[in-house]
C-alpha cells in the first residue's frame, strides 16, 4: 500500500531471507535494507570452511542488480543503525531517520573477543569476509596456528588450517569440548575427530597472555605453558549485535526478547536471526539460536509477520545445525539436554555414527557423524512429538 | 510448478526432506531426489520454505 516501508536492519541471511518473503508474499510498500557490512548478501557458512583453504570467492546470494531492480529494494551497505525510536516508528541509520511501518531486526552477533587480548598482528576473530580473508592470508604450511575454542568454529577452523597446512593447537577452557550444543557424551565423540586428524587439542586450558612485539609470538596459559604462535584465531562464540538498541524500550536479556510470533514488544517490529530469543512452541523454551537455517526460516517470517501483524504465525522449529570438520560432516537436529543418549549405529570411536537423544518417552534431539540419510527423517519425527521407539525404528531401517 | 535439484551442489543436509518429506529425500548416495513432482497451491509456501532454507542454495522452484 502506498506510504508503507517495511525496513529490515541486518543485511546478511535473515535481512535477505526478510526482503525476499515479502515481495514474494506480494508486498508492494517500499522495502528499505540496511547493512553495516559494505558487502551484498554473503554465505557466512563457507568463511570457516572451503573458503581458509583455498581461492574460492565470496558466495554472495544475489547481485546487486536483482536486489535494486527485481526486488526493488533501496539498499544502504556500509550503514549501521544506531536507534530505534519504537514510539515514532523511526530508525535511525547512518544519522538519518527513516519511518518504518514494519520493521525486522536482524543485526546478528558479533564475534566475542577474549578479555585481555592485546592489539598484535596475527591475533584474530572470525565472522566476516573481511576477517576471513586476513585469517586464509596468515595460514600456510608450517604455520604454528593456535585456535582459542573447541566450538563449532574453533574446530572448523583448525580443521581448515591443517588442510591449510598449519600445525594446530586447540585450547578449550572447559574439560570436554562442544558440552553446551552437543552434550559431553557426543562433545568428546566429536572431538576425537581432531585427535584422528593430528590437532592438539587442550581441554582446561585457558589463555593467561598473548604475547609479542608487534606481532604475534606465543600463547601463555595459566598453568604457565608457552605455545608458540604465528598466528591465533579466537574463536569463543559470538555476542547478539544490540547495542543500537539499548535504551529504545526493546527489551534485551542475551538477545532480543521476542513472543511467540517474533514480535519484538511493539507494534509492527520483529526480530529474526542470531539475536532472535523467543519462545518456541515445539518445545515450550526459550531459545536463541546461532543456526544458519534459522536465520533463513525466521527472517521470511519476521517479514510476513510485520507486513500482515493480524496474521503473525508462530515460529515452530526444530533446532538444525551442521558442521564440517576434515572432510567429515556432523548433523545436529533438536535439543542436547536429555535424560539419555544412545548410540544406535556406528561407533564413536570411527567416523560415523548415530546417536539419538532420549526425553521420557520421547526423542529430543539426534546427531549423526557421516549420516546424512537418516538426521532429517528425526528432525521430521522430533516436530511431530515422536516416541522413542519410533526413533529407534527410524534409525534401524537406516 | 516445478521443482529443480542442483545434485552438484546439494550435500544432502535434507532439510528439504524435515520439511517435507513426502516430496524430498537423502538417498544412500547422500543427495536429494524427489518424490513426487506433483504439486498443487497448497504446497507452495513448503516448497517455497525448502528453497529459502537449503543450506547450499541447490532448489529452484518454477512457476
Amino acid at each position: 500500500m502506498p506510504g508503507e516501508r517495511l525496513v529490515v536492519v541486518g543485511a546478511s541471511l535473515a535481512g535477505l531471507r526478510a526482503v525476499e518473503a515479502a515481495r514474494r508474499a506480494g508486498y508492494d510498500g517500499e522495502i528499505t535494507l540496511v547493512g553495516a557490512e559494505e558487502h551484498l548478501p554473503y554465505d557466512r557458512p563457507p568463511l570457516s570452511k572451503e573458503f581458509l583453504t583455498g581461492e574460492v570467492e565470496p558466495n554472495y546470494f544475489r547481485d546487486e542488480e536483482s536486489l535494486r531492480t527485481e526486488l526493488e529494494v533501496d539498499l544502504r551497505l556500509g550503514t549501521a543503525a544506531s536507534e530505534l525510536r519504537p514510539a515514532e516508528r523511526t530508525v535511525v541509520t547512518g544519522g538519518v531517520e527513516l519511518a518504518y511501518t514494519g520493521l525486522v531486526i536482524a543485526t546478528g552477533a558479533r564475534a566475542r573477543e577474549l578479555p585481555g587480548t592485546p592489539a598484535l598482528d596475527g591475533v584474530y576473530t572470525l565472522r566476516e569476509l573481511d576477517d576471513a580473508r586476513r585469517i586464509r592470508a596468515a595460514l600456510g604450511p608450517g604455520v604454528r596456528a593456535v585456535v582459542v575454542g573447541a566450538g563449532f568454529i574453533g574446530s572448523e577452523i583448525a580443521s581448515s588450517a591443517r588442510a591449510a597446512g598449519a600445525e594446530v593447537t586447540v585450547l578449550e577452557a572447559a574439560p570436554v569440548p562442544l558440552a553446551g550444543a552437543v552434550g559431553e557424551q557426543m562433545g568428546a565423540a566429536c572431538a576425537g575427530l581432531h585427535e584422528r586428524n593430528g590437532t592438539d587439542v587442550r581441554c582446561r586450558a585457558t589463555v593467561a597472555a598473548i604475547e609479542g612485539a608487534g606481532a604475534v609470538e606465543s600463547v601463555v596459559l595459566d598453568d604457565g605453558t608457552r605455545l608458540p604462535a604465528d598466528v591465533v584465531i579466537v574463536g569463543i562464540g559470538a555476542v547478539p549485535e544490540t547495542r543500537w538498541l539499548e535504551g529504545s524500550g526493546v527489551i534485551l536479556d542475551d538477545g532480543v526478547v521476542c513472543d511467540e510470533t517474533l514480535n519484538a514488544g511493539f507494534p509492527g517490529v520483529y526480530a529474526a536471526g542470531d539475536l532472535a530469543r523467543w519462545p518456541n512452541p515445539l518445545f515450550g523454551e526459550t531459545m536463541r539460536l546461532e543456526h544458519w537455517t534459522t536465520a533463513a526460516e525466521q527472517g521470511g517470517l519476521a517479514a510476513r509477520n510485520a507486513i500482515h501483524p493480524e496474521q503473525a504465525r508462530p515460529c515452530a522449529t526444530v533446532p538444525y545445525f551442521w558442521s564440517d570438520w576434515y572432510g567429515s560432516r556432523i548433523q545436529f537436529v533438536g535439543v542436547p539436554t536429555a535424560d539419555e543418549v544412545r548410540v544406535v549405529a556406528g561407533d564413536v570411536a570411527s567416523d560415523s555414527f548415530l546417536a539419538l537423544y532420549r526425553r521420557g518417552d520421547h526423542v529430543s534431539g539426534a546427531l549423526g557423524l557421516n549420516q546424512r540419510r537418516p538426521v532429517m527423517k528425526l528432525r521430521a519425527l522430533i516436530g511431530k512429538h515422536g516416541t522413542w521407539q519410533d526413533a529407534l525404528d527410524v534409525a534401524a531401517a537406516g | 510448478m516445478r521443482m529443480h535439484i542442483d545434485t552438484d551442489v546439494c550435500t544432502g543436509h535434507g532439510v528439504c526432506e524435515g520439511i517435507r518429506p513426502d516430496v524430498f529425500e537423502v538417498g544412500d548416495d547422500g543427495v536429494v531426489h524427489l518424490l513426487t513432482e506433483e504439486f498443487t497451491e497448497d504446497d507452495r509456501q513448503d516448497l517455497e520454505d525448502a528453497v529459502d532454507q537449503c543450506p547450499t542454495q541447490a532448489l529452484r522452484l518454477e512457476g
